[in-house]
């Protein structure tokens, strides 16, 4: 069975730039082996006759002092240049996983004092540091090599510090220390291996910069010494005769360079490579600087939201939201339930004009306050949308700027969309922040979003769909992250908003018990369509659809029966990219036959206007739906 | 025996100036063989409670004792385990399932691989599993791993900390049965922390509510959830099970519902859940001595921390 991450390292070899790093890398690591074997007899041949020459026929790139042969010299040189720069890296990363591990492995007070000398070290220089390490430990190779590896060294034991700090944080740590596991074996088995992919990384970049740093000691005669010779000392060399004979400087000038560019870009092609996952969708957030237009006019006075067979696709043929049609009228609160992956948010962002390309969306029909929202100019559209249509996230930490005060940001969308001044704008905000009940609402428009705690966050975010005269608020999980006291005083805070301003919410949550408190109907998703459409009041009792009453079965709710086991939905979710042919729920259904595998059933409305799409909605109809009627297992 | 118990227990973080207590002198039983349901808001102290009694932080006061013995003294066995909320960071990503529960298994035990192969078999997996990796898992499967982890020490208690809250709603059921099953069946001790108090309900046998780093109530579940003592429970219970209206309270009591959290750095003078107290000196004016002194947990076996436990 394949370790996972593998794919991932064999994926960058498939980068064009990935290629070319790999190949010149492999180049120099082959070169630094063979070139001292092959060409060392070459490379010290003295010839008296031919000293200090420029490039010829027999030599490539002319001769030294000595009138030996620069070409092969450099050549032989890549062993001990790359040589020694790898294992100056070594050290460099050993002692710093040393350091950096220290907290793990002496305990926390004594991994402090080390993390305190390691964040002063990281602050020197490194070329600093390996002047100082190369005075410490004396001129030569073996000084050199230990200099420039200290000089290494704390900005791996930082790196290793920030990584062990947060795989030690994660569960799995934790339960293996509870296991009772030692500290090395904590270390070698959970840790080590979970941090170093960033680690090769940075360990492949940094032998670049060690080569370059090595060729800089040996130039300065710090580093190897004669009769040794690696590019820097080559560099000097020829470097004495740079006039009269550039090449002898120039082949070893390019050697350091290519050799230091292949470590380089070999690590930043991993890099890329590891750490840039696939991210296809991107949604954008509503641009808000659209300039005032006249207001609608025209529009059916109680339909806030229509929307017929919306369709969201992505290239490649997926369709997460397959075909959803549903109304909401003024002063109307509708809730979306359904799994994660069901399509309530795309859903959701899709009536809002938030897909962003490749998504793409369609629909029969897609109007807001009776005006087509596909059909508009941009122009009018934004300020339909601007002035009276909001939307609350999940995380409202992300959908305020953290640099900017509340107050201003709010104040900026009556700037934006209903053209008042900067005072007048603000003196609103503060007003709309005391309509959400955010205490002390003057002061609190000062602060920015991070002072706010996450309730009162949601509330600001409210009120910042409030400073125009919204018809409808689409919230999209906006309690999931909230204690439950605070969840109620969000929605309490809806529910009251839609009492007093006769606004339409649409509220999409995972938990059909929050949806089934606060809303009038009920809508339940699955795999990108609407399954079943029914008033909140009839749950639990009279659902219709096996998912919906899976779904009921399956969460305990405060009447939850506790003598019996919950129910089981086996399975798994379907998967937007392989939706099968028929009933989606098939494969999870006790109820499903051969007409359910065959054919999609069609959501049909009853005479009171309850809809449901399945086939044998009225065979199983009414009765609950019992644990023992699932398979058990997943 | 294996009763868990929690005497005097404080646990601190940071330093003497800046720091916060977590949790605040709690006394918590866990009768052998009883499932203990935890439930308080996020910050309230019920993860560094969990994470105290398995030695994963240490004590600032106070002592945990398992079977009348400090767990602290305890040898290479450990007898308490823990099972933790995200299913994707509770094992570790390069190790094959049956590694981690084997890694669990005490050293020295013949029969390693068969006794991964029970344990996985116990938690409703099959054995051939053992070589997946946990990305190959759903996330109820990993939690499922998680405790046949757990349960391979031979632990006397289990500590649940939020095991369901990141899972999809169709399979939290069926690792709440799992819970219960093997609960039952190995008379295990849980103390099962959640903050959803459903689930809370279904699984335990006493609820603890905790506040601020306070136990504020104790006792019988089916009498904490039919007759709460404590007004943070009433609220709690009201939270889950009303209908959602827009409120129209007299102010005052509008006020307090709209009170945010306190700050755990700052926690209130007297009783802490004052300042949100529907029933505290901010709405009745003869409560003074609810700003001024903290109320003591009293009653047998039912137990709350308010001045006025006894009125509704
Ligand atoms: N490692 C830590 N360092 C400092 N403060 C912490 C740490 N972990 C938790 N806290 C704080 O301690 C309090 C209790 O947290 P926690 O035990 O996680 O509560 P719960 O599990 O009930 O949500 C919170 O205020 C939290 O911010
Ligand atoms: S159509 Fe068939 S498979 Fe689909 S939900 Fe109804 S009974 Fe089950
Ligand atoms: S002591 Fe006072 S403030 Fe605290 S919970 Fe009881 S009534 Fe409310
Ligand atoms: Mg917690």
């Amino acid at each position: 069975m394949p370790s996972p991450g593998k794919s991932k390292w064999a994926g960058v070899l498939r980068t064009p730039v990935g290629v070319s790093a790999a190949t010149l890398l492999a180049a120099v690591l082959l070169l630094a082996v063979v070139a001292p074997l092959l060409w060392s007899d070459e490379a010290a041949a003295v010839d008296t006759g031919q000293i200090l020459r420029g490039p010829s026929a027999e030599h490539w790139m002319g001769t030294d002092g000595l009138g030996r042969d620069v070409f092969h010299r450099v050549l032989v040189a890549t062993g001990l240049s790359v040589g020694l720069a790898l294992l100056a890296t070594a050290i460099g990363v050993l002692t710093g996983l040393l350091l950096g591990a220290a907290p793990i492995l002496l305990g926390a007070r004594a991994g402090r004092v080390v993390s305190a000398m390691v964040n002063i070290a990281v602050a020197f220089p490194g070329l600093l540091l390996a002047l100082f390490f190369a005075v410490v430990f004396g001129v030569g190779a073996s000084g050199a090599v230990l200099a420039i590896g200290f000089a290494l060294a704390p900005a791996f034991a930082r790196l290793t510090q920030t990584l062990v700090a947060k795989v030690s944080g994660l569960d799995y740590v934790a339960a293996a220390r509870i296991a009772g596991l030692g500290r090395v074996r904590l270390l070698a088995r959970h840790v080590l291996p979970n941090v170093a992919e960033p680690l090769v990384v940075n360990a492949t970049v940094a032998a670049g910069s060690a080569l370059l740093a090595f060729a800089g000691l040996s130039f300065l005669g710090l580093g190897v010494q004669a009769p040794a010779y690696d590019w820097g000392r080559l560099l000097a060399d020829g470097l004495a005769g740079l006039y009269i004979h550039p090449a002898a400087a120039l082949a070893p000038g390019t050697a350091v360079v290519v050799a230091g560019l292949a470590f380089n870009l070999f690590g930043e092609a991993i890099a890329k490579g590891v750490g840039l996952r696939s991210a296809p969708v991107v949604f954008r957030r509503r641009d808000r600087d659209e300039p005032v237009a006249p207001a609608p006019a025209g529009e059916d006075r109680r339909s806030v939201l229509a929307v017929e067979n919306l369709r969201v696709t992505f290239p490649g043929g997926t369709a997460p939201v397959r075909g959803v049609s549903f109304a909401l009228r003024r002063g109307e609160s509708v809730g979306i339930v359904g799994e994660s992956g069901s399509g309530k948010t795309l859903t959701a962002l899709a009536v809002a004009q938030l897909i962003e390309e490749p998504g793409e969306v369609t629909a029969d029909r897609l109007e807001f306050r009776g005006q087509p929202l596909h059909e508009l100019p941009d122009r009018t559209r934004q300020q339909l949308l601007g002035t009276s249509f909001a939307m609350v996230f999940q995380d409202p930490m992300t959908s305020f700027n953290p640099t900017q005060r509340i107050g201003r940001q709010l104040a900026e969308v009556s700037e934006q969309h209903h053209g008042l001044g900067r005072r007048q704008a603000l003196d609103r905000a503060i007003d709309r922040l005391q309509a959400v009940r955010v205490p002390a609402a003057a002061r609190r428009a000062k602060q920015f979003p991070h002072e706010f705690s996450g309730g009162m966050r949601q509330r600001a975010m409210i009120g910042m769909g409030m400073m125009g005269s919204p018809a409808l608020i689409v919230a999209d999980e906006p309690t999931t992250a909230l204690d439950v006291t605070v969840q109620r005083q969000v929605l309490r805070l809806l529910q009251s908003v839609r009492a007093a301003d006769d606004v339409a919410i649409l509220l999409i949550s995972h938990d059909i018990t929050v949806v089934r408190r606060f809303c009038e109907r009920v809508l339940v998703m699955y795999a990108g369509r609407i399954v079943e459409d029914l008033p909140a009041a009839d749950l639990p009792a009279r659902a219709r659809h096996p998912y919906t009453r899976a779904l009921l079965a399956a969460v305990p709710d405060m009447s939850t029966e506790l003598e019996r086991p919950l129910a089981v939905i086996p399975g798994r979710p379907v998967d937007p990219a392989r939706v099968p042919v028929g009933c989606a729920f098939a494969a999870r259904c006790p109820f499903a036959d051969e007409q359910c595998r065959g054919a999609d059933p069609p959501l049909v409305a009853d005479r009171e206007g309850r809809r449901v799409a399945c086939w044998h909605a009225d065979v199983t109809g009414g009765r609950p739906m019992m644990a023992e009627e699932v398979r058990v297992g997943e | 025996m294996s009763e868990l118990r929690f005497e005097g227990v404080s646990v601190r973080y940071g330093g003497h100036r800046h720091g916060l207590t977590a949790v605040d002198t709690v006394d918590l039983t866990v009768p052998e063989g009883r499932v203990v349901g935890l439930v308080g808001e996020s910050g309230s102290g019920k993860s560094t409670l969990a994470r105290a009694a398995v030695g994963l932080i240490p004590l600032t006061g106070g002592r945990i004792l398992l079977g009348g013995q400090s767990v602290r003294r305890r040898r290479s066995r450990p007898p308490l385990q823990m099972v933790f909320q995200d299913p994707s960071s509770s094992l570790d990503p390069r190790m094959t399932i049956g590694d981690s529960i084997a890694e669990a298994v005490p050293r020295g035990r013949p029969g390693r691989r068969a006794e991964v192969i029970r344990l996985l078999e116990l938690v409703g997996l099959s054995g051939d599993r053992a070589r997946l990796y946990p990305a190959q898992l759903s996330g109820g499967q990993c939690q499922r791993v998680a405790l046949a982890r757990a349960l391979a020490g031979d632990p006397r208690v289990i500590i649940a900390d939020e095991i369901t809250s990141a899972l999809d709603v169709s399979i939290q059921g069926a690792v709440l049965n799992l819970v219960r099953d093997v609960q039952r069946e190995l008379g295990l001790s849980v103390l099962f922390i959640s903050h959803d108090l459903a689930v809370v309900r279904y699984v335990s046998d006493f609820i603890a509510v905790m506040y601020l780093g306070r136990i504020v109530e104790y006792g019988p579940a089916d009498q904490v959830l039919a007759r709460p003592r404590h007004p943070y429970t009433r609220e709690l219970l009201a939270a889950v099970s009303e209908p959602v209206d827009p409120g129209d309270l007299d102010p005052a009591l509008r006020a307090v519902a709209d009170t945010e959290p306190a700050d755990p750095h700052h926690p209130p003078p007297g009783c802490r859940y004052h300042p949100r107290c529907p029933m505290g000196p901010a709405v009745l004016d003869d409560r003074d001595i609810c700003r001024e002194h903290e109320p003591v947990p009293q009653g047998h076996p039912h137990l709350a921390a308010c001045h006025f436990a006894a009125e509704r």
